[in-house]
């Protein structure tokens, strides 16, 4: 067994809470500049212009790209064969402390609350945690800081399934319409399809985490990825909804089997402040 | 068309912007989110005296995050204005004049910006560290227990923004749409 210590976990976590919120991923950036060179509006390309000066601010001043610092969203890949020493932490815990530790210390904003008091915890915890046991010694962090005013855009149904492909095509462009200006375009979209009802949105929104303008693996996703992604450009909301043609970088499709009576669907909007990294210890 | 302006606003400074007007806002303007419009207007409702004098004002919907050392403000970009729709026709009764955020507004709001000649400019989302820059000196006024959503008087120089709701009637959300809007394959 290899053995790591929790103290390892806390600080990886607090820094990873850090850089992912000052540093926009490569991916998210090359999405951005494309789309400045592709945009029709000229008020759409202004605003373009602005998202990634934003970037290249907080990313000299070490500054969050957005006020909104997001919930903490981790999903972890433990490795089998591993094994977490010292202290009387667990796994959890010490990811708990590393987001206490790494908001506070990073001057990053908290904003998480009491559901009806709305009295604010003060830490940014609870965190979302996720695991998945994975074979191997490793530990994989993949942290995901997720805005309100996307999340707040999101949703979930259960279709029947005689609406198959085109039920989920409907929902998907429905949903995105609704959302219009105000889960700050261009977005990333994110869909879980099949499952059972909580498994979808986990589906969704862990197709955030893979790289913007990546094709899924599966041919045939790959395709209706690709095949909504234009059908939402044609939605004409453009940057932050001034009109255009760049309401989404991306559309990210997970799948798995469904039980035979249901179609679960859900689509997770993130902001173009698509922020996302991992690390492996 | 360009415009700079400076706050307190004046009717003549609210007739001439149009929707997609780009303009710049000089001057001192106050934050607020839901929970401190909560507080506003249960004083209004109370009849009490409000923490700041709305006569011509701005509010600007923002939870800044927290200022590093040597730092005026941290990020401070606007959030999602829907939220705060209940509560803005009765601060635009007390003379409120400009609203920023992002987002549409309901049609109540509409109607009410029409009948008390009030503006709703739209700020970029997701660039605070940007509009940061534009943001000069800060003074808590109110309700500091709320942290982040604590009323702020800030003095602003340049601050970017584009005309969303005139007091015409016009929605930029509406207009731009239809513009880049193509029927799609669906």
């Amino acid at each position: 067994m290899r053995q790591i210590q929790y103290s390892e976990v806390i600080d990886v976590v607090a820094q990873l809470c850090q850089e992912t919120n000052f540093f926009l991923p490569e991916d998210v950036l090359n999405s951005l500049s494309k789309a400045q060179s592709e945009e029709k509006s000229p008020l759409g390309r202004t605003v373009l212009a602005q998202i990634l000066e934003n970037a290249r601010i907080a990313a000299e001043e070490k500054v969050p790209i957005c006020q909104d610092c997001g919930a903490a969203i981790v999903f972890l890949e433990l490795g089998e064969e591993l094994e977490l020493t010292d202290g009387n932490l667990n796994l959890y815990a010490a990811i708990e402390e590393g987001v206490r530790k790494g908001y506070k210390e990073g001057y990053l904003r908290k904003s998480i609350c009491h559901p009806f008091t709305r009295k604010n915890t003060g830490d940014n915890t609870p965190a979302m945690i996720y695991t998945d046991i994975v074979p191997g010694n490793k530990l994989k962090i993949r942290f995901c800081p997720k805005g309100g005013g996307s999340e707040n855009m999101s949703a979930i149904k259960m279709l029947s399934p005689s609406e198959g492909i085109e039920g989920v095509k409907k929902f998907v462009i429905e949903t995105v319409k609704s959302a219009g200006s105000n889960p700050c375009p261009p977005i990333v979209v994110g869909m879980g399809i099949g499952g059972t009802f909580e498994r979808v949105a986990l589906l969704a929104k862990k197709a955030l985490l893979r790289s913007v303008g990546s094709q899924n693996t599966d041919s045939e996703l790959a395709v209706l990825e690709d095949e909504l992604l234009k059908e939402i450009n044609c939605l004409g909301i453009g940057p932050a909804g001034l009109g255009g043609s760049t309401t989404a970088l991306s559309v990210h499709i997970e799948m798995l089997p469904c039980h035979i009576a249901s179609l679960p669907v859900a689509i997770n909007i993130n902001c173009h402040a698509a922020r996302h990294k991992e690390v492996m210890i | 068309m360009e415009f700079t302006i400076t706050t307190p606003l004046t009717e003549y400074d609210l007739e001439q912007l149009h929707i997609g007007d780009s303009v710049f806002i000089n001057g001192v303007i106050y934050t607020a989110r839901d929970a401190a419009h909560k507080r506003l207007v249960v004083l209004i409702e109370e009849d009490k005296d409000l923490p700041f004098d709305l006569q011509g004002q701005i509010i600007y919907y923002v939870g800044p995050a927290p200022a590093k050392p040597g730092q005026v403000i941290g990020s401070a970009g606007p959030t999602t204005s829907g939220r705060m729709d209940v509560y803005s026709p009765a601060l635009m009764d007390k003379g409120l004049k400009g609203m920023i955020g992002k987002g549409n507004r309901s049609q109540a709001v509409i109607e009410a910006m029409k009948s008390y000649k009030c503006v709703y400019f739209g700020a970029t989302g997701g660039v605070g560290a940007l509009l940061a820059r534009a943001i000069k000196k800060v003074r808590i006024i109110a309700y500091e227990d709320l942290g982040p959503e604590a009323i702020y008087q800030l003095w602003v120089k340049n601050f970017p923004v584009i005309v969303v709701n005139d007091i015409y009637g016009n929605d930029l959300y509406k207009e731009g749409v239809k513009k880049y809007q193509k029927i799609g394959m669906l």
